[in-house]
């Protein structure tokens, strides 16, 4: 349980609508992952659901019945913070048993549920401390934890693996899609960071000025980003948009070829510019090239051990069938 | 600043600091010495320190003279009633403007601070004759809620700038474990913000119980407080230092220890979110 | 972070504190302008209506209306500066590694817990008695003439002892403040060049520029209604009438009501008018 229905859903901060009417659809189950750059209305939207803010339009249903008015205790969602948001006074016991005492279980219950959330997040030493005797990732379950005590329809993450620095930040989102995969509840999880969002989402849902620009699959995104925005989004390095006669020679306005899909070659090629950075990363590396009669540089990934240095010249091809057309309002075309 | 610093400076500064904070601590010493004295001891000329005959019976006169313990009730039963009061008025009032600000909120908070400039003597006057016209001048009920009344833009400011370093995401998260707005006050505000409404209580308290203007003015007998209590010493009694001093000292000792023992979150609380 | 529920939660829970000051404030102002515009005297048993302004314009062309605001920027303007000035002073040096640090701190802060009443008594008899106080010992000692210190300089003496009392807050405050800077703006000044006097000037002061206008703005709501210390010492004589104790006389002592409300309205403006400026500039600066 845990179908969440968003039909015309707007919100108005005073005469500035940062979310124009909106419908989305998540099914029961589904991990859902709102991305978008910062400002793009993800935050306010997921506050919406929780209903932490009041939509200035439209209906929000789930499971079926309209919760558009509900308070947020009683839309049985539970929302993990990009703060954590734990209860600095209270023990860690106390945080994960805070819900369950508010919804009035009985003790046994309680204490039932504490330990095995506990063990299921590895929390069982930790149980007396205070939260900030923790540290960022044992906060993190601390507050995992608070949410599932309630065995809630669904839960909402805001950007929670913000504040972990990068190895554990890998680390933790393996724990929440494995959690997924084990309680098999509805999540929507907001990030900026769309590595988050490719390799956690069942379906992602990209937002640009509080405009819904796609929602799908991580690979129906990018293989067939929907516009430019999308495509520029998607993908890391980014795509590489070319405008101007390369493009047109395509009969697009724009042409987008993704780092990957051009091809280093000794000796010919499509295009022909000058290393300017490179990045080694070990596994790849990552060619900054400057081509004539290009407003930008482009992208390129070669191999890990490329013999290639600054102001070496160098030859592109692109793989034919990866190049995304896009007009001049920068939507894809067929 | 973490470097190392010469010994010589050191003591020159460690001198500087206490020759001056004894001298700012000294009328309060000086008081406190004369009131064990004679009275031909206390004006002695030259003044004598510590060498002299230690007496308590100055306490002893001004207990029977005044009946020192009613006064130290009245003004326990207004300091602390008042500050009661003033913290459960003053509790949902800052919560509502530290954590659902709206555009008039600033507005709000300076309209109160602002009645707390209106100058006491402007109004004395009709308050006088509301508390005769009721019969409850002198009485520590009205007493009570004066005190709490002049204090409590004070009080609110002070809970306000705590609660606004509590971030809303913990409020928010109570709210969706399930929490009402009372548990939400109750079981995760005030318990956050307990060394914040500590020290509003302390400088609450402290205020209240040296106000001087309302409690001289409206009050004879039933209510009057220690600040009554130490001015029937203004005249021509002041003349006798040892049992001004004695009846001085028992005035503010109480308060005295009080600040002291908490002067850590006073501190804090005192600095009106002007220090981060 | 407001939905309407929250909204409309808040609205109800700010009421009782917004109904009571608004109650507090509005009865005694209302019934103050009313008996500012009566020829009010209670103890002659006069009650007559309709002075109109005459109240007012005698308030203000009295020579003492004129004094008393005169004697209340003294007073104020005079403890502001001392306790802004030494208040630095004195954070400054407490901020410095000394030995008993604590012991210094709680010497300092003890006159913020003393009441006025008493600090004002003591002050006036034990220290400022020409006769048998400390100040006529000293002088005495010194082979001076011992000064009569509250009526020859009435005005100076009030304002030390009032500036006792606050020194303690204003120190405190900036202590804090001070302590609250970081160290490391310290160090990068000095590796820029900046020597003891351009570190205080360009970094320490404008790191207290928040904490000196609380310390200005809480002092002068106190000062503004400075009463006990006053009453007690010179009870107005002297020139150290402000113009609190001036409306305080004019109802309480000469028992006319309607000559003091209108004092009472015209103090009510005053403050108004301070309270803007005030609000103005600390508002602002509690915004930063």
């Amino acid at each position: 349980m845990g179908r969440i229905t968003l039909d015309k859903v707007r919100k108005a901060f005073g005469d500035v609508e940062v979310i124009p009417p909106l419908d989305l659809r998540i099914e029961d189950g589904e991990f859902v992952v709102f991305v978008g750059p910062s400002g793009c209305g993800k935050s306010t939207l997921l506050r919406l659901i929780a209903g932490l803010e009041d939509v200035s339009g439209g209906e929000i249903r789930i499971d079926g019945t309209d919760a558009t008015n509900l308070s947020p205790a009683k839309r049985r969602l539970a929302m993990v913070f990009q703060s954590y948001a734990l209860y600095p006074h209270m023990s860690v016991r106390k945080n994960i048993a805070f819900p369950l005492k508010m919804a009035g279980l009985d003790k046994a219950e309680i204490d039932k549920r504490v330990e095995g959330a506990a063990k299921v997040l590895n929390l069982d030493s930790y149980l007396d401390r205070r939260p900030g005797q923790l540290s960022g990732g044992q906060r993190q379950r601390v507050a995992i934890g608070r949410a599932i005590v309630r065995e809630p329809s669904a839960f909402l993450f805001d950007e929670p693996l913000s504040n972990l620095d990068a190895a554990l930040r890998v680390g933790m989102r393996l724990e929440i899609s494995e959690l997924h995969k084990r309680l098999a509840t509805t999540m929507i999880y907001v990030t900026h960071d769309q590595v988050e969002a490719m390799t956690m989402a069942d379906k992602i849902v990209v937002l640009q000025a509080g405009h819904i620009e796609q929602v799908g699959s991580p690979l129906e995104l990018y293989r067939t980003p929907r516009n430019k925005f999308v495509a520029g989004f998607i993908g890391s390095p980014r795509m590489n948009l070319i405008e101007g006669p390369e493009a047109a020679k395509h009969d697009a306005h724009t042409i987008g070829i993704r780092p990957e899909h051009l091809m280093v070659t000794p000796e010919g090629g499509t295009w022909t510019g000058k290393i300017g950075v490179s990045e080694h990363l070990g596994s790849d590396t990552f060619f900054h090239v400057t081509v004539p009669g290009f407003a930008e540089p482009l992208t390129v990934r070669a191999g890990g051990e490329v013999d290639l240095h600054y102001d070496d010249e160098i030859h592109l091809t692109p793989d034919p069938a990866q190049i995304h057309r896009f007009d001049a309002e920068g939507l894809r075309l067929a | 600043m973490a470097r190392a610093v010469t010994t010589q400076r050191k003591i020159a500064f460690t001198a500087l600091a206490w020759i001056i904070g004894l001298a700012i601590f000294f009328p309060i010493l000086w008081t406190i010495l004369t009131s064990f004295k004679t009275e031909a001891t206390a004006i002695a000329d030259p003044p004598v320190f510590f060498n002299f005959d230690w007496t308590l019976e100055n306490y002893t006169v001004v207990q029977e003279r005044s009946d020192y313990m009613r006064y130290l009730w009245n003004s326990v039963v207004l300091a602390v009633g008042s500050t009661i009061f003033g913290i459960i008025i003053a509790v949902p009032a800052a919560w509502s403007m530290a954590f659902v600000p709206g555009k008039r909120t600033k507005d709000v908070l300076m309209w109160m601070l602002s009645t707390k400039m209106l100058p006491a003597v402007g109004v004395l006057y009709p308050i006088r004759l509301i508390l005769i016209e009721l019969g409850i001048l002198d009485s520590k009920g009205a007493l009570i809620f004066i005190l709490m009344m002049i204090n409590l833009p004070i009080i609110i400011w002070m809970l306000y700038t705590y609660f606004r370093e509590i971030p809303g995401e913990i409020l928010e998260a109570a709210r969706m474990d399930g929490a009402t707005l009372k548990d939400e006050i109750l079981y995760v505000l005030t318990p956050m913000a307990i060394p914040g409404i500590a020290s509003t209580v302390l400088l609450n308290i402290i205020l209240a119980w040296n106000e001087a203007f309302w409690t001289l003015t409206l009050t004879t007998v039933d209510a009057a407080p220690l600040t009554a209590f130490i001015a029937s010493y203004s005249s021509p009694e002041g003349l006798f230092y040892a049992k001004l001093s004695a009846a001085s000292t028992m005035a503010i000792a109480p308060i005295l220890i009080l600040g002291w023992f908490s002067q850590k979150q006073l501190v804090r609380g005192l600095t009106f979110g002007a220090v981060k | 972070m407001a939905t309407q529920h929250s909204r409309s939660a808040a609205r109800l829970m700010m009421s009782p504190a917004v109904f009571l000051l608004l109650v507090w404030m509005l009865v005694p102002l209302i019934m103050t302008l009313w008996f500012s515009t009566l020829d009010y005297r209670p103890m002659r048993g006069t009650f007559d209506c309709c002075e109109g302004l005459g109240n007012y314009s005698r308030f203000v062309t009295s020579s003492a209306f004129l004094d008393s605001i005169v004697a209340t920027l003294q007073l104020v303007g005079g403890v502001l500066v001392i306790t802004v000035v030494g208040g630095v002073l004195l954070a400054i040096l407490l901020d410095q590694p000394i030995w008993g640090q604590g012991v210094v701190r709680i010497l300092v802060i003890a006159p913020f817990f003393v009441m006025p009443t008493v600090s004002a008594l003591v002050w006036k008899n034990m220290f400022m008695n020409p006769v048998n106080g400390l100040f006529a010992h000293l002088f005495k000692g010194l082979g001076l003439q011992p000064v009569d210190w509250l009526s020859q300089y009435p005005m100076f003496s009030i304002i030390l002892i009032v500036s006792w009392q606050w020194l303690p807050f204003a120190t405190l405050i900036l202590l804090t403040a001070i302590q609250s800077l970081d160290s490391e703006q310290l160090e990068a000044a000095e590796m820029d060049g900046a020597g003891p006097l351009s570190r205080f000037g360009h970094i320490i002061l404008p790191h207290l520029a928040r904490s000196i206008t609380v310390v200005v703005l809480i002092q002068t709501i106190f000062l503004l209604s400075i009463f006990a210390e006053i009453y007690v010492t010179t009870s107005g004589a002297f020139g150290t009438r402000t113009l609190t104790y001036l409306v305080y006389q004019r109802v309480i002592e000469s028992q006319n009501v309607g000559l003091g409300s209108a004092g009472g309205i015209i103090a009510v403006i005053l403050a108004n008018i301070v309270a803007l400026v005030l609000m103005r500039v600390v508002g602002k600066n509690l915004d930063a």
